[in-house]
């Protein structure tokens, strides 16, 4: 895959992706001969977007294997190599591996481990009481923190950010993110300011801060290219992620999940196009999986969006490519031939795309002319403009009764109690009770999450209509053909962090200053001393030339697509005062969110009677 | 001031010269009676008492090793109480190697400070060594010693001593005439002479004879030395005749017979280019063109070999002699016409005042450039400052007269002398040549005087020197600190405070390094302190622990941020303390804590109960019961963990979690019996599945029990119970449901029930039951069109009607047909209808121009219906149909209509 879509920003993101890369090489390196490469599962994706397989093939990377229980594959290699993260419970599959590997003996094999991103000391020592840690020639670690997914957008792809910081108190993944801000300060130079909102982005600006000073002068001497940091925390904005979003982007996430920047379609939709090319019609079993980034010019300009205005967008481009196509017509000359012929590949290429693209708005339409997903986006914007927030709302009621997916029934509650600020005692424990006679008792633990986290909360002070009238989070007159406001992404919405980093280009925060002391958390802007010769040049004070500074938006706990998209609008603005580039802990949407707060508790199977056996087959 | 060709010996064609350095400043000294060693590039000198030689020995009969500087100040003396001293010698990291008779080498530092040893191998330590000789190898210091069964035994580096054992010379039972280690190729090999026999030695066990080099017949070659840069040799022998030649023996260079059989006292290498000999008050130095001058000694010297020449040490003075270097020469030299030469001619007639300089200048016009070279040259060879003055001058005035001179060799050959001049100072007494400084590299010569403690002169030259602060200060003054901390005689507080005032503004100190140094010398508190200003957390944890200072390392490490660091500090603790105090001591520190709690989560379920109850931390304690509940494999055990988490959960006050706890444990048992009587699987279910199935089997009775005792809502347990029906599909039942009373949730979900399990019949049944208002949305969704056209119709429900036309567009024309309006609309209908069927824009162009013709509006109404049809072309469907509902709404009917059905449009 070619990194050509990183480097068309601002800021030149294939940097970064170049150095993740020649990490890893080096980490290869360090093991001679030919290798095997066990996968921990959840980094593969991430690692497709730094290195494609014929590079490591290069490197001597023979096979690749998931990390599972039991037994590797056979492997005629010298090194097996293990890649995944310092997760106890992956520390035990690995020993497996290992001893099984031993057991059987074969060739001798040389064992090396890199944990992603970081070593960790319970790792190890988990590996010293199986009694593997001997076995390994190399314990070392590989240092991926962001990954760069398009032009703008950064991620370090840990799930588990949100649960851990707030559920657990845990904020490994918190010096992670630090970590990984002073990796991009060493490419792109020390960031002169940074504000945030939020306590762990009160913690992560404190940990970078003290990382730097750690540095002590042998820090990289390059002139700043983004000029600000916001470091935005995720409980300043609960409520973004839990409505539907209604981009291209995000209503692809929301429907097929998106991960690492690809999808995956049902085949089914496809098929036809097959069938042109005379083969044997068969349907296709394997999912279609599509790659979605800017590199595909079709879809850079569809994915952020408003649903509504994909129909008028993808017929204009289907005229436009016949008319294209129709060219050929009026071509006459040899010269003339010759220049349309050379356009042909760039022509097909957008034909595919449209026609894929076509399909995919097509199986989004089926899902969104449904009356649930009507009904249930009424019900959302109802809450989100405060109407009848405070009492059970019979829409869910009916959604609990015909046992909808949990999730969904989750994240409209949610909703519900963030706009409200919480419920009252009796309609929250009214919810709940619904919910754990309808879809069990197994779920107490998730609604206690819910209640830690400040998603279903018994009713606090209302702050939240203060905030949606200060920051104008709800809009009405949104034109979702030719958006004028970032609003536009949930038709009406406009979300709240968009709102900080807008508010804070201008006029700045201090306007804001009250709605800022009502959102969790301390809020904060300080500056980083650059050395005098680094500083940037300020042109002719007042001079309209100047190119706008650049921003990173640094979401800590998960971005949403849709928010992802309304920076972007913002970006594009004409009257714009930054550029903003977006990194993150993970990209998420309502659903995965939620999914990762649940506790999902499965009975463990009763030896004594076999009957319960059906039980399992339920969940 | 004598002339500066004064001191000139001419050696054939070159001029050597020996000049005073130092007059020593040790007092009572008599070399004769020590056993000398002085370190090469200007060194320390050790001293210890000659045991061969009888003196009066004065208080203890132990030895002492005196250090003295170049310059003879006493730098420290050690009181020797070990072995017997065979040999003393210095490392190119200036340590003093203490060779004894047992094998083992002591080493120490400057100032006596005993650092580590290592012993030369036992076959060494039991067969004595009698002989050692310390030598320059390409790995640093190496050492060799021969044994009094006359095996020779090496090491190539003293830091990493590897011992190897030389080969065997072939019937040596009597010690060795002679015998030097010659260190070439990265190899060290042995020389050795048995009488006239030289023998090669290598590690490998190879030995190899060579071929006497000599011409004349020899006995014995009783003494040999090898130059600085083991590329010569010179050898001696018994006859008195001195051969020089290259240390491979391949090249004889001269044959030079001294007439004096007795052995040298000492033979050193001058540099390269001349050997000197030194016999009782003479001192002989011989050329490779046989040429020799002869100096005359008043008493004991000794003599140290450099690379540029040879130090002269003797009990009242230091003397360098060396090589007049040629640029030297050019410009001193007497009658020298030399570019040079005139410069400093011109340049001292210049500040006379005289015009002859001017002449002078124009002589060398041309060769100006060489000139100032030479000068600039000659400066750094010259060791008298006022000399070097006198040629920075003469060169600086030569530059004048160049446009184009590059000032670079000029400016650094004065900070270079700046630099020579200060450490040749009789107080730090390093005398270094600018050749051997450049040998040394300035990186080199500041550590030896950080070595020394010159700590000011050091950070003064490198900040002089503009070094980068990393290699420079920042280095020095850790060091400085490191040896602050080691003042055990000053207060703690004190150095804590001027460890910091000094280093506070330099980047790049390593605190923890010399708070590590600290610790090494029992003063924890002081490392303490001085951990305090360590920037790195994860320097600091592993020092505070190692100290003992655990709650403090647990802080930092908290601090950090770095979770790793806090559980490196809180499985040690774990390890460390007894349960009690480890819990105690992690409870201060709430990020420990919960760090803890995840790894307990993880891995130690039992634990985590207790921690959570010994924070009276109920909800969690609940929370973890509940979870550890599901892995319970006994039904009893479950119960029993629910029963507890529901005690847990009523003191944490949640009595909602309490009380639908209670309800799951009765659930639990109600499925129990449930099981038992009906012989099925229940368990795990929840409360809605239960009464599902039970719905789906038929026992409607039980199912009722249930939604009794649980207290379920009437809607929802209707939403249940059809769904139930359906899936069962029990009609009847659920007819009989339906008209059991009037449905708290409508009718129109019968109605998706029934269609969902594909039962239109049944479906149709419900319809008559619902509401007016939604009867023609179900008359669509069970497919009955007509019906739904017709009902819309009589409720007079345009937007109904529109709904009814979106969902089948063949039948609405039928519809429109049926439909008994005005004219009119039926025309408008038409047209509707036809754009909605039509879906090609060509088409659709030519049904709108037929509709154009057809109705017959007045002119106004027709322009806007076609501008609306320019409009729908290029729309989506949903909009087009908006649209047309629209028109028809605007063009026909009240205002009141209007108003109402722009109303409904806006909500969809």
């Amino acid at each position: 895959m070619a990194a050509s879509h990183l480097s068309g920003g601002r800021v030149n993101l294939a940097i970064l992706r170049e150095a993740a890369r020649k990490e890893l090489l080096e980490c290869l390196d360090k093991c001679d001969g030919t290798k095997a490469v066990v996968w921990d599962e959840q980094l593969t994706g991430p690692f497709g977007l730094i290195a494609e397989y014929s590079l490591l093939k290069e490197h001597e990377v023979d096979k690749m294997f998931q990390l599972r229980p039991g037994r590797l594959p056979v492997a005629n290699v010298n090194n097996i190599i293990f890649l995944c993260r310092p997760k106890l419970a992956l520390m035990e599959i690995v020993a497996q591996n290992i001893l099984k590997e031993e057991e059987t003996g074969g060739s001798r094999k040389e064992f090396h481990i890199f944990f992603v991103p970081r070593k960790s000391l319970l790792c190890e020592q988990k590996l010293k009481e199986l009694g593997v840690y001997g076995t390994f020639s190399n314990v070392d670690e590989y240092t991926l923190d962001l990954i760069p997914f398009d032009s703008d957008l950064l991620s370090m792809e840990i799930d588990s950010t949100f649960r851990d910081c707030y559920l657990e108190d845990d904020m490994t993944s918190m010096y992670y993110a630090a970590k990984s801000l002073m990796s991009v300060q060493a490419l792109y130079g020390i960031i002169p300011t940074v504000c945030g909102k939020g306590d762990c982005a009160r913690h992560v600006a404190d940990m970078m801060l003290r990382m730097r000073r750690e540095l002590a002068g042998t820090e990289p001497q390059i002139t700043p290219q983004i000029d600000c940091l916001l470091l935005l925390d995720r409980t300043v904005d609960l409520m973004t992620p839990l409505p539907t979003q209604l981009t291209y982007e995000g209503l692809i996430d929301e429907i097929f999940g998106i991960n690492n920047t690809s999808v995956k379609l049902p085949p089914e939709k496809f098929a036809s196009s097959k069938q042109q090319t005379g083969g044997p019609q068969e349907m296709p079993t394997e999912p279609k999986k599509l790659v979605l980034n800017s590199a595909e010019e079709l879809y850079a300009e569809a994915r952020d969006r408003n649903f509504h205005a994909i129909g008028p967008l993808l017929s204009r481009k289907a005229k436009l490519i016949s008319a294209q196509m129709k060219e050929r017509h009026g071509a006459k000359t040899v010269g003339e031939i010759k220049q349309f012929v050379s356009r042909l590949p760039h022509m097909q290429a957008a034909k595919i795309s449209l026609a894929n693209h076509t399909t995919i708005a097509e199986m989004i339409k089926e899902v969104t002319d449904s009356d649930h997903f009507m009904e249930s986006l009424t019900v959302q914007q109802e809450f989100l403009n405060g109407i009848d927030t405070d009492k059970v709302n019979p829409y869910i009621e009916d959604c609990i009764a015909r046992k909808e997916p949990i999730i969904k029934i989750l994240r409209l509650v949610c909703i519900q109690s963030v706009a409200n600020n919480g419920m009252k005692q009796k309609t929250l424990d009214y919810y709940k009770r619904e919910i754990l006679q309808t879809y069990g008792y197994e779920h107490l633990i998730t609604l206690n999450n819910l209640d830690r986290a400040g998603l279903l909360t018994v009713q606090k002070q209302r702050t939240y209509p203060t905030s949606r009238k200060t920051l104008r989070l709800m809009v009405d007159d949104v034109s979702e053909q030719n958006p004028n406001d970032i609003s536009y992404v949930f038709s009406g919405y406009a979300p709240l962090s968009v709102r900080l980093a807008q508010f804070l280009a201008r006029p700045g925060w201090r306007s804001i200053e009250e709605v800022l002391r009502i959102l969790p958390g301390p809020t904060f802007e300080e500056a980083q001393r650059i050395p005098v010769g680094l500083r940037k040049k300020r042109t002719s004070v007042g001079g309209g030339s100047e190119s706008p500074k650049v921003t990173l938006v640094y979401f800590l706990g998960g971005v949403t697509y849709a928010e992802i998209a309304a920076l972007r609008f913002l970006s594009q603005q004409e009257d714009s005062l930054s550029d903003y580039i977006i990194a993150t802990t993970k990209i998420i949407n309502g659903h995965t969110w939620l999914e990762g707060l649940m506790d999902t508790l499965c009975p463990a199977p009763f030896p004594d009677s076999s009957s319960t056996s059906k039980s399992k087959g339920r969940r | 001031m004598a002339h500066v060709t004064g001191d000139w010996n001419p050696l054939g064609q070159v001029f050597y010269r020996k000049q005073e350095i130092y007059s020593m400043g040790w007092r009572d000294i008599d070399l004769d009676k020590f056993v000398v060693a002085a370190a090469p590039y200007g060194g320390p000198i050790a001293l210890i008492r000659d045991e061969t030689k009888l003196v009066r020995v004065q208080g203890s009969i132990r030895p002492v090793i005196y250090i003295y500087t170049s310059s003879g100040r006493e730098i420290s003396s050690i009181r020797w109480n070990s072995g017997h001293v065979i040999h003393l010698g210095w490392s190119c990291s200036e340590e003093l190697l203490c060779v004894q008779e047992d094998g083992s080498v002591l080493v120490y530092d400057i100032f006596g400070q005993f650092k580590r040893t290592f012993s030369m191998g036992t076959e060494a330590k039991e067969m004595k060594v009698r002989d050692c000789r310390i030598f320059n190898s390409h790995q640093g210091t190496g050492l060799a010693v021969m044994t009094s069964s006359y095996r020779i035994f090496m090491v190539n580096n003293v830091d990493e001593p590897r011992i190897r054992r030389m080969a065997d010379v072939p019937g040596l039972d009597a010690p060795p005439s002679s015998w030097v280690v010659i260190s070439q190729d990265r190899q060290s090999r042995v020389l050795l002479a048995r009488e006239n026999d030289l023998y090669l030695l290598d590690h490998g066990g190879q030995y190899s004879r060579q071929l006497a080099p000599v011409s004349q017949q020899v006995e014995a070659y009783t003494e040999m030395a090898v130059s600085f840069n083991n590329k010569y040799l010179a050898l001696f022998t018994n006859t008195g005749l001195l051969w020089i030649g290259s240390s491979d023996l391949e090249r004889a260079y001269c044959e030079f017979d001294t007439k004096c059989p007795q052995r040298p006292k000492q033979l050193a290498w001058c540099g390269t280019g001349a050997i000197v000999g030194y016999w009782e008050n003479i001192l002989l130095m011989v050329g490779p063109g046989k040429d020799y001058v002869k100096y005359n000694v008043d008493s004991t010297v000794h003599l140290v070999p450099e690379l540029d020449g040879l130090r002269i040490l003797s009990n009242y003075s230091h003397e360098f002699l060396h090589k007049v270097p040629s640029v030297v020469e050019c410009v001193f030299k007497i009658g020298s016409i030399e570019p040079g030469a005139m410069l400093y001619e011109a340049s001292r007639e210049f500040q006379n005042g005289s015009p002859k300089a001017d002449e002078y200048i124009r002589m060398i016009q041309d060769r100006l450039q060489v000139a100032v070279d030479q000068c600039i040259q000659a400066a750094g060879c010259e060791h008298e400052p006022t000399t070097q003055r006198m040629l920075l001058r003469a060169a600086s005035f030569g530059k004048c007269f160049l446009s184009d001179m590059n000032p670079e060799p000029f400016v650094r050959m004065c900070r270079m002398l700046r630099v020579l001049n200060s450490v040749r100072d009789f107080t730090i007494g390093i005398p270094l040549s600018c050749a051997q400084l450049e040998q040394l590299s300035m990186p080199v010569l500041t550590d030896r005087l950080v070595l020394r403690r010159q700590y000011p002169l050091a950070i003064r030259i490198c900040q002089y020197l503009k070094m980068p602060d990393a290699e420079g200060v920042s280095r020095i003054l850790a060091h400085w600190a490191c040896y602050k901390v080691q003042q055990t005689h000053v207060d703690d507080e004190l150095i804590a405070r001027s460890i910091n005032e000094k280093l506070r503004d330099t980047p790049g100190i390593s605190y923890s390094e010399i708070a590590a140094k600290a610790a090494e010398c029992g003063r924890t508190e002081l490392a303490i302190r001085l951990l305090e200003y360590e920037p790195k957390s994860a320097e600091q944890v592993p020092l505070l622990m190692k100290m003992g200072r655990d709650q403090l390392a647990l802080a930092k490490a908290v601090d950090s941020g770095d979770t790793d660091l806090v559980y490196t500090v809180v499985m040690h603790l774990k390890e460390k303390l007894t349960l009690g105090d480890f819990l105690m001591t992690i409870r201060n520190l709430p990020t420990a804590q919960s760090l803890y709690l995840q790894y307990c989560k993880e891995q130690n379920r039992e634990m985590l109960q207790d921690l959570y109850y010994q924070e009276d931390n109920f909800q969690e304690s609940a929370n973890c019961r509940v979870m550890d509940s599901y892995n319970e494999t006994r039904m009893d055990e479950r119960l029993r963990a629910l029963q507890q988490a529901q005690e847990s959960y009523t003191k944490a006050r949640n009595e909602f979690a309490a009380k639908v706890t209670e309800e799951q444990v009765r659930l639990l048992k109600y499925q129990i019996r449930l099981e038992e009587e009906l012989k099925r699987p229940y368990l795990d279910l929840s409360l809605h599945d239960t009464i599902s199935q039970l719905t789906t089997e038929g026992n409607h009775k039980l199912a009722e029990q249930l939604r009794k005792e649980f207290k379920v809502p009437d809607k929802r347990f209707w939403w249940l119970k059809i769904q139930a029906l359906a899936e069962g599909s029990d009609w009847a039942e659920l007819d009989r449901f339906a008209k059991s009373k009037k449905s708290p949730i409508g009718y129109e979900p019968f109605i998706d029930v029934c269609l969902k399990h594909q039962n239109r019949y049944e479906a149709n049944k419900y319809v008559g039951r619902i509401a007016d208002p939604a009867k023609v949305k179900a008359y669509i969704k069970i497919g009955n069109l007509e019906q739904a056209a017709e009902t819309a119709m009589q409720q007079r429900s345009e937007e109904d009607l529109n709904l009814v036309l979106s969902k089948r567009l063949l039948t609405c024309l039928f519809v429109c047909l049926l439909v008994t309006w005005s004219r009119r609309q039926r025309q408008l209908t038409c047209l509707f209808v036809c754009l909605l069927v039509t879906w090609n824009r060509r088409q659709r162009q030519l049904t709108c121009l037929f509709v154009c013709l057809l109705v017959t509006w007045n002119r106004r109404q027709r322009q806007l219906t076609c501008l609306f049809v320019c409009l729908l072309v290029t729309w989506n469907r949903r909009q087009r149909q908006l649209t047309c509902l629209f028109v028809c709404l605007l063009v026909t009917w009240s205002r009141q209509q209007r108003q109402r059905c722009s109303r409904v449009v806006r909500r969809i």
